[in-house]
């Protein structure tokens, strides 16, 4: 019960204090706009809008969980007010949960825009819709991991935000997103089936289109994999590395 | 003797080949006001992070009131409140709400730490600035909600790491005397300061820690007397003395157990190894119908003592400080 408490709280501190902001809530509103006008203009006629559905939906939750989580701990830690919650008597799994947990949500928000957007605007055909809401929370977990695996080696808000950065953006273009994995070069090939993303958007791919280039299963076991690993490795280093 | 609530045995850190803290060992009783004294990098900071789990302990044990902190760290974190050197609240938060929120991370339910909250409010006297942000707040005012917020969960012992430095007169004071109203409810408070004067004042028992070693530890009074070398009485006269050094080699011939010396034109500084009975030097000054206005007993400070222990410069450790 206690628990429970604590940890309720620290996700409605987060959600008030950092993701329920005026500019939090408008870019996860104009971010997705912003892609599809793009793809638009890139294109200069209609898309399919099927082929770019993943890959909008995908941009916005990287782009918004990784630096919102990296940028918020890096931030209570350099102010200080981390130390209360590792000061307090709550397990070190539940307090990162509770944490990671406000970053999964905003991620979750971020792609609601562009799901509704393409679906009730453009009428995209949703292929099956239990995959593509269990896509966009796993790749919500995972892009929030890669942003608390960040913030482990970051001392400051703009190392985060490098960092970031740093891993996004080749990550974009090796997941599959824009250029199919085998179109890349043999030898860049096995670095994108290191990417966790890639299983990520493996399966919103499957979700709207109904194809994929790797089988559903093992798009899933991996991101669950994947999300174990960042989760323990992360918890790992924080206790190695914040508490010396 | 009282019930032990803290217990640090052989406790070390080290960073690679940097001992911090090199194999210091003390009890703290309940109850009782504890004082940790120290230069810049004695390893005050580094034993407070090991005594509330801020810092791994790289050999050594510690015990809350039986419970061990190396095995069941998060157990020991419940009977504790710590207030770390720095204001360390949630700026974008109300005083109130960073109250609240910190009872939560206590698992105090949402009237408990409502209720909790108000009190502490009004008892550090914040109420009318407890619906304004945090970042808002003045330097003494961060301090003392500071405080409050490591309170809120009634814990057993309060840590404080430099409590009082930067912040003005008024509020220090109002925190200091905070510190004896806790301490006379029970609470035990272990304190880390570079202000002697602070640790003389509220201290029970005090321990003077140097280059990672404690190097004296023992109630105020007993580190005090034990700094005394010699038994001083000053004794101020109403008249000014024009022939100081013959009235002076008179009074020595006169008590050859002390040693008599003028401080000034009046004041006259009676020296002795042995405790002085000051009354037939008084009545032979009289009878020399010398006016006497005062005669105090010079009692060394805590400084004093710290000063002899360690070795190290007061004056020294303060600018040492301020630059930090």
């Amino acid at each position: 019960m206690k628990q429970s408490i604590a940890f309720w709280n620290i996700l409605l501190k987060d959600m008030k204090n950092y993701y329920l902001k005026p500019p939090n809530i408008s870019w996860g509103i104009v971010f997705p706009f912003a892609w599809m006008l793009m793809m638009f203009i890139r294109t200069r006629t209609v898309f399919n809008i099927e082929e770019v559905f993943s890959g909008i939906v995908a941009m916005s939750i990287l782009f918004g969980t990784t630096s919102m989580l990296s940028v918020t701990i890096t931030f209570e830690r350099k102010s200080r007010s981390f130390e209360r919650l590792l000061l307090a008597p709550i397990r070190m799994e539940l307090l990162i949960t509770a944490k990671i947990t406000g970053a999964i949500l905003f991620g979750i928000f971020n792609s609601i825009i562009p799901v509704l957007f393409s679906v009730l605007y453009f009428k995209a055909a949703v292929a099956d819709w239990t995959m593509l809401v269990t896509g966009i929370i796993l790749l919500s977990i995972i892009s929030t991991l890669l942003g608390l695996f960040i913030s482990v080696s970051a001392k400051e808000v703009f190392e985060a935000q490098t960092y970031s950065n740093f891993f996004r953006f080749p990550m974009i273009f090796l997941c599959g997103l824009f250029i199919p994995i085998s179109a890349l070069p043999v030898l860049i090939q096995p670095l994108s089936y290191l990417l966790p993303v890639t299983y990520g958007v493996d399966i919103l791919k499957y979700s709207i289109t109904g194809d994929n280039a790797l089988s559903i299963v093992l798009d899933l076991a991996f991101v669950i994999t994947f999300c174990f690993v960042l989760f323990y490795s992360s918890l790992f280093f924080i206790k190695k590395k914040w508490i010396i | 003797m009282k019930e032990k609530i803290i217990e640090a045995r052989n406790l070390t850190k080290k960073y690679d080949d940097f001992t911090a803290v090199n194999d210091i060992s003390f009890q703290v009783e309940k109850g009782e006001i504890f004082g940790l004294l120290g230069p810049n990098g004695a390893g005050k900071t580094t034993t407070i992070n090991m005594l509330t789990g801020m810092a791994k302990i790289s050999a050594g044990k510690i015990y809350y009131d039986g419970i061990d902190l190396t095995k069941n760290m998060k157990k020991a974190q419940e009977i504790i409140g710590v207030v770390a050197d720095e204001s360390n609240l949630y700026d974008e938060m109300s005083g109130y709400d960073n109250l609240c929120f910190c009872g939560s991370l206590y698992g105090l339910s949402k009237t408990e730490r409502e209720n909790k909250a108000k009190d502490l409010l009004n008892i550090f006297r914040l109420n009318e600035a407890g619906n304004a942000k945090f970042k808002a707040y003045s330097k003494g005012m961060k301090r003392k909600l500071t405080i409050a917020a490591a309170l809120i969960h009634n814990p057993q012992i309060l840590f404080l790491d430099e409590p009082t430095p930067g912040i003005d007169v008024a509020s220090a004071r109002q925190i200091r005397d905070l510190i004896k109203t806790l301490n006379e409810k029970n609470t035990t408070v272990f304190l880390t300061t570079h202000y002697i004067e602070e640790a003389e004042r509220l201290c029970d028992r005090v321990a003077f820690l140097n280059k990672g070693k404690i190097i004296m530890i023992d109630t105020v009074n007993n580190l005090i007397n034990a700094a005394k070398d010699e038994n001083l009485i000053e004794v101020v006269l109403k008249e000014k003395i024009s022939e100081k050094v013959q009235f002076a080699l008179k009074l020595n011939e006169e008590f050859p157990y002390v040693n008599c010396s003028f401080k000034n034109d009046d004041t006259l500084n009676i020296i002795s190894s042995k405790q002085i009975d000051i009354s037939p030097i008084v009545n032979h000054l009289s009878s020399q119908n010398k006016f006497i206005i005062e005669a105090r007993l010079h009692r060394p400070s805590l400084e004093d003592a710290f000063v002899k222990w360690t070795g190290i410069e007061i004056d020294l450790m303060k600018k040492e400080k301020e630059k930090k």
